[in-house]
């Protein structure tokens, strides 16, 4: 989490200096979902992600140096700089993509799980998306379909509260999403998205019950962006600031760090010898991502085919 | 040789690569059974559940959106999924699917992907189905890098483009005609398969040619035949693959004819004619005795009167109109 958070930190730094290209949504505040999710997971197991995706890809297992590059557009990027920050994959630690339109991953997680079962293996699929993808077709389409085929997926909903800025009050007709799973005939489960080990136990059972060939799980985390929609947005207009510091508060990060402390897991010295190695880590990544060269204009026409 | 309906051809192209590849398996609505109890709305995927089992032919919901999204899945990782749409104009419920992500993927992960799906759409043109259960959208996806598009017009180029569509690793967009689903035509016993991207000069000619797109192919040959009586010749060429185009062949033929008329039935604007045409000029202008002539659908929504729809399909007449004009103007 702590390496997800310094790695956006950065990742917005390098922004304003004007070195990456296109749109970035940090994943600053989101943590314990990714991080709770995939600690459940093997690098066998699919993952897919959205526009908000560098949290996910770090908690998968992309490496730092790959991500960095592929955000910043270079040939070194793990996608060899053709997806930028909306769309990493990393077929080898089973990132598969993150697709920016709005729910379309869910699908693709469905179909996942099909190949999954045919092949008789005992992966799973795991599709991770906003709140605002619970009101496209393709979340209806996918939970139905996997549900009648059975299929080992697990649907992550990351309920940040807002589809851009538009509060989920105003767009969505129930404020829980997980009720939805009702209408498809699936475990849907609510949990404290803030909360990492209430998002590594939920996600543990959703992985189980995939595995034991017994069908998909609805996992709603309540969470929040403390940041902006995207790097353009100060996120400043359509919230409160009473209302964003009170979710600072509930900083992922900071909670799990306070039970270690307390439950005498760690010590704050070594958690300060983390965060110090992992300041040298992120640092090296953007280093190595600066440093690396743009794709040849001789290279546009490669991979089309 | 053996004579077999375009149909047939079709089945018997998803029988075999059913048999020799157990990744291939289908997708869509009504292919196990349909209310003919055989399979498919129309037999293409007749008895292919008996054989194959219902894990591998698999009846979705109605959800293009949905289940056209889980074949790309599927395919990502390991199957080879051919889905079937039953009116071409049900894929625009998932052209987010088609265009943004199958289409998209191998290029945005810098080629660790590959999506090796077809995607099979009948196009209903011809039965009084109207508006938006007949339209040619061929043109669509020639516009999206990334996809493949086949086009065949005989049982025999069906059967050898779709076994080859199902071994090749991009997504294909794969047309039939419902024009052409009961024309018979002799296809081999023994297995074949046809490269896409390969045309295929189905009449030999030297006063014009003739290029001819699916449903437009048989028109254009009688067509063809009876101007041949009148003393021109006309060499007939169907592409089969639209992307890849075989650019070649067209040219050939154009530089030594020196005329040129496009034959399909989508609508004009921005149609596979736009294409072609523009193509030709860029490529072999200074061969050209005369304008190019393309005969398509008029600007208009398919009608379900008979009367009316009659005039959206482009028949023999508007063909031979075409290259008279061409020749005697």
């Amino acid at each position: 989490m702590v390496e997800i958070r310094r790695f956006e930190e950065k990742i917005n730094e390098e922004y304003n200096k004007g070195l990456v290209p296109g749109l970035v949504h940090l994943y600053v505040g989101q943590e314990a979902v990714a991080v709770g999710v995939c600690a459940n997971l093997t690098k066998d197991d699919y993952v897919v992600g959205t526009h908000r995706g560098h949290g996910l890809a770090i908690a998968k297992g992309v490496p730092l140096d790959k991500l960095a590059a592929e955000i910043m557009g270079k040939e070194s990027g793990c996608c060899k700089g053709r997806g930028g920050s909306m769309r990493v994959a990393y077929l080898e630690s089973g990132l598969l993509y993150s697709c920016p339109i709005v729910g379309t991953n869910l699908p693709l997680a469905t179909g996942v799980g099909l190949s999954i079962k045919l092949r008789g293996t005992d992966q799973v699929a795991v599709s991770f998306f906003g709140d605002g993808a619970s009101n496209t077709g393709d979340f209806h389409e996918s939970l139905n379909l996997a549900s009648v085929w059975k299929l080992p997926v697990v649907f992550v909903c990351e309920n940040n509260s807002y589809a851009i800025s538009v509060h989920i009050k105003k767009s969505t007709a129930v404020e829980d999403i997980y009720k939805r799973a009702v209408a498809y005939g699936i475990p849907g489960v609510i949990v404290d998205g803030n909360d990492v080990l209430a998002v590594y136990e939920a996600a543990q059972q959703a992985v189980q019950r995939a595995r034991a060939k017994e069908g998909p799980t609805l996992i709603e985390c309540k969470t929040y962006r403390t940041v902006g929609h995207g790097t353009t947005d100060p996120g400043t207009t359509y919230r409160s600031k009473e209302e964003v510091e009170e979710w600072k508060k509930r900083c992922p990060i900071k909670r799990f760090r306070e039970y270690l402390v307390v439950n005498g897991v760690v010590s704050e010295e070594q958690l300060r010898q983390i965060e110090k190695e992992v300041e040298v880590r992120v640092e090296e990544a953007i280093r190595f991502a600066e440093q690396s060269p743009y794709p040849p204009p001789t290279a546009l026409m490669d991979y089309v085919y | 040789m053996r004579e077999i309906t375009y149909v047939e051809a079709l089945n018997e192209a998803l029988r075999e690569e059913m048999r020799r590849d157990e990744r291939v398996i289908i997708l869509g609505e009504d292919v196990q059974l349909g209310y003919s109890g055989r399979g498919g709305l129309f037999l293409v995927t007749a008895e292919l559940m008996k054989e194959f089992g219902a894990e591998r032919v698999r009846d979705t919901p109605i959800s293009e959106e949905g289940f056209v999204g889980a074949a790309i899945g599927a395919a990502l990782t390991g199957l080879r999924p051919v889905v079937e749409i039953m009116y071409a104009d049900f894929l625009l419920p998932c052209m987010n699917q088609i265009v943004n992500v199958a289409a998209k993927l191998r290029y945005s992960t810098g080629g660790q992907l590959k999506v090796p799906i077809v995607i099979r759409a009948m196009i209903g043109q011809g039965r009084g189905v109207g508006s938006d259960h007949s339209q040619v959208l061929i043109p669509w996806f020639m516009n999206v890098p990334g996809l493949k598009v086949v086009a065949p017009s005989t049982p025999y180029d069906a059967k050898g483009l779709l076994k080859s569509s199902i071994r090749d690793e991009s997504p294909i967009m794969f047309f039939e005609p419902f024009l052409l689903y009961r024309t018979k035509g002799p296809v081999p016993e023994e297995e074949y398969l046809i490269p896409l991207g390969k045309a295929d000069v189905k009449k030999k000619g030297k006063d014009v040619t003739l290029v001819a797109i699916s449903t437009m192919v048989p028109r254009a040959l009688s067509a063809a035949e009876k101007l041949e009586k009148e003393g021109i010749s006309v060499e007939v060429i169907d592409p089969r693959t639209l992307i890849p185009l075989d650019k070649e062949t067209i040219l050939n033929s154009v530089k030594r004819t020196n005329r040129l008329v496009i034959a399909e039935s989508s609508v004009k604007t921005c149609g596979v004619g736009a294409e072609i045409s523009s193509m030709v000029v860029e490529e072999a202008f200074d061969y050209l005795d005369s304008p190019i002539k393309r005969v398509a659908a008029p600007h208009v929504p398919a009608p379900a009167a008979p009367t009316l729809e009659k005039l959206t399909i482009p028949d023999e007449n508007d063909i031979i109109k075409a290259v008279k004009e061409l020749v005697e103007g």
